[in-house]
């Protein structure tokens, strides 16, 4: 109908111009299922996570011998709940965490440049993990409240004998610092 | 097609009020990493929360934008996420509202149920000598917005024609501006750094920087990323003195690991050094404190600085400089003093304590005001990195709920949040910057960068921001063409009709 051609035509005019990533939830086609997709070919600019160890695109598609390789990993949110999710050889413990919605943030985008994603490692775990970079273990003396476990997730790449690792998230607290360190002023 | 006969609010980008939720409203001023992560947090926590972000500038993120070094652009990388946030669909970024002087805390006060300030450190600490006024001699916030591009620092002109420079202060801000003076401009031009400042280092004469603090090697203020950075500097050494260093390498083994890190890096360069060959040097000068900048013999500007030698009394992070009564003089022409940023008052009628420089609070609940709650480097002080104020504004907001969960805000007034200030802002002649108009001025700022072979070239003029949003042709509702304008009002009307939407 010429209202929904005319809000359609409108909305991808919009996005042209300001270009955005569409942002479906606000278009009124889509919240009333109506929405045909019809957005003149506009794509979203695609989020990839550029991490040192290679590009980790979302939404890869897996192929028989993948399944194979499933690792099952437990995050712990920062109140105690245990999130069990499934994984593939590969992926990115980072990436991972924003696919199911665990609350794990990754400020710089996995390039090594903050401590946001910071997470304990489960001690069996731990050990199996390569040695941090020089440039991670960089960042990991920024966070607060380090444990002898602590890793960046963006740095976490799954393979199948991190099957059962669980990773907690710290809790935050108003005392950053575990040793009484306080940041000095800027 | 199928049609959902639920009842489902229709919002337009950049207009609210259409939208019939009778949430909590939150208002936040703001629009930097604070601002941004504790939208971030209630957006998240209350699915019927709306919140709004003002901001002084027409554009928005605030130190990510104009403090984070041009040479560190993954740390920028959180823009994304402040993106995320702004575009989301209850939440609404006011750019170019001067909150204080364009509207009260007690007008927002009205519209909201609750304001959150995170409105940072706009100033900066002196050192308090005198001849700091001296042309020659800038605060660091300054010397940094001006390479970034703030627009109040564009007129800086810094004289970059001496041979060595002198820093006070230690900390990551210190590193990065002795940094940018020595890298390489080929390394420069490739960054967002405004083009009159790289104009301006490609001619700088600057070939030795000395950062100066008044304690020793265990208390200096940097971390160890920044640290590397300057080791690793192209056609740069190394220049320490081995005094300095006399006894740390005993109180190594019991220093805490990012500490312990830290140090031994620190060692390692003042003992190594690097190729005699190289031009240009840089180095830590211990146990000095300024207390006097030297004019020239026609006393029109910095010529050098005056130092007093300290001893340090105790250990650790409390050891204390104390003076000696020796001095030394350093000849310099550029003083650049990094000793700290500092909050000052937004309006008469938020506390604020002078002394520590911050809006006295607990936990992010203002003293004594209820409504009113902080976050950032205006609640704690200015210290810390992104990922800090990213954790303390997560705190200040887990509060608000908390707050709002005990009873405590009344979410039983309906109040009318932006609809109301943006009515009251037009009265007063504001044009406020909406984010999708910010989005117009960053298209514009890549494309000139396009051209200089740069990620951006940041407008440096706020008059010419406003005017960047004003001629582009399809905006916000309010700006569209009539023929527009009609066409989505039919559009709405058939919508709202057909699907009984004003129930």
């Amino acid at each position: 109908m010429a209202a929904s051609a005319a809000v359609r035509s409108a909305v991808s005019l919009t996005q042209r111009f300001v270009r955005v990533s569409p942002d479906c939830s606000i278009c009124p086609l889509y919240r009333l299922n109506a929405c045909t997709g019809a957005t003149d070919g506009f794509t979203a600019p695609s989020r990839r996570l550029r991490t040192s160890i290679g590009v980790c695109q979302s939404g890869d598609s897996s192929s028989p011998e993948e399944e194979e390789r499933v690792v099952n990993v437990v995050y712990i949110d920062r109140c105690g709940q245990r999130i069990p999710v499934q994984a593939r050889a590969g992926e990115n413990a980072l990436h991972l965490a924003h696919k199911h919605g665990v609350d794990l943030e990754g400020a710089c985008e996995a390039s090594l440049a903050c401590s946001t994603c910071h997470v304990y490692v489960s001690s069996e775990h731990y050990e199996k993990l390569p040695e941090p970079e020089e440039r991670e273990d960089d960042m990991l003396d920024m966070a607060p409240m380090l444990q002898e476990n602590s890793r960046l997730g963006c740095q976490i790449v799954l393979t199948p004998e991190l099957d059962g690792m669980e990773l907690t998230l710290p809790k935050v607290t108003r005392n950053f610092y575990v040793d009484g360190h306080v940041p000095k002023p800027h | 097609m199928s049609y959902n006969k639920k009842h489902v609010s229709v919002t337009l980008p950049g207009v609210r009020g259409l939208s019939s939720s009778s949430g909590p409203r939150v208002c936040i001023v703001g629009g930097g990493p604070a601002g941004f992560y504790t939208a971030q947090q209630l957006l998240k926590a209350r699915q019927d929360a709306a919140v709004d972000v003002y901001e002084r500038l027409p554009v928005p993120f605030g130190l990510v934008r104009f403090g984070v070094a041009p040479d560190h652009p993954e740390v920028k990388n959180v823009i994304n996420t402040f993106t995320q946030t702004a575009q989301h669909e209850r939440c609404s970024f006011h750019g170019n509202v001067n909150v204080g002087k364009d509207v009260t805390i007690d007008e927002l006060r009205q519209a909201y149920h609750a304001v959150v300030l995170s409105y940072g450190a706009e100033g900066n600490r002196s050192m308090g000598i005198p001849g700091e006024d001296l042309p020659g001699v800038f605060s660091a916030k300054d010397f940094v917005g001006w390479y970034n591009g703030l627009p109040s620092n564009k007129e800086l002109r810094p004289d970059l024609s001496c041979e060595t420079a002198v820093i006070l202060g230690q900390g990551n801000v210190a590193l990065d501006v002795a940094r940018i003076l020595l890298a390489p401009v080929e390394m420069l031009k490739e960054t967002d750094i405004t083009q009159n400042a790289l104009k301006a280092l490609a001619g700088s004469k600057v070939r030795r920087v000395l950062i100066v603090g008044r304690r020793g090697p265990l208390q200096i203020a940097c971390t160890i990323k920044e640290l590397r950075e300057m080791v690793n500097l192209p056609n740069s050494r190394a220049d320490m003195l081995p005094a300095d260093f006399e006894g740390i390498a005993e109180a190594l083994k019991d220093l805490p690991r990012p500490r312990k890190r830290l140090t031994e890096l620190m060692m390692k360069a003042a003992k190594e050094g690097g190729d005699d060959k190289a031009e240009k040097c840089w180095g830590f000068r211990f146990f000095r404190s300024p207390v006097e900048v030297i004019a020239g013999a026609d006393g029109k500007r910095a010529t050098g600085i005056r130092l007093a030698l300290n001893k340090l009394e105790g250990s650790g992070e409390s050891a204390r400089a104390e003076v000696t009564g020796q001095m030394e003089d350093v000849d310099c022409g550029l003083i650049i003093s990094s000793i700290g940023y500092k909050s000052i008052p937004i309006d008469p009628a938020v506390p604020f304590d002078p002394r520590r420089a911050i809006v006295p609070n607990e936990m992010g609940r203002v003293q004594d005001t209820a409504g009113l709650y902080c976050s950032g480097w205006v609640k704690r002080g200015p210290t810390g990195v992104i990922a800090t104020t990213m954790n303390d504004s997560f705190d200040t907001a887990r509060v608000l709920i908390q707050d709002m969960e005990a009873g405590k805000l009344d979410l039983s007034v309906n109040k009318p949040g932006a609809q109301a200030i943006t009515a009251l802002l037009q009265t007063r002649g504001v044009r406020t910057v909406l984010f999708s108009q910010w989005e117009k001025i960053n298209a514009e700022e890549e494309k000139r960068g396009k051209f200089l072979g740069k990620p951006r070239e940041k407008l440096l003029d706020v008059d010419e921001m406003l005017k960047i949003w004003t001629d582009a042709r399809f905006m916000s509702f309010e700006n569209c063409s009539f023929k527009r304008k009609l066409c989505w009002i039919l559009c709405f009307m058939h919508l709202f009709t057909k699907y009984r939407l004003y129930q």
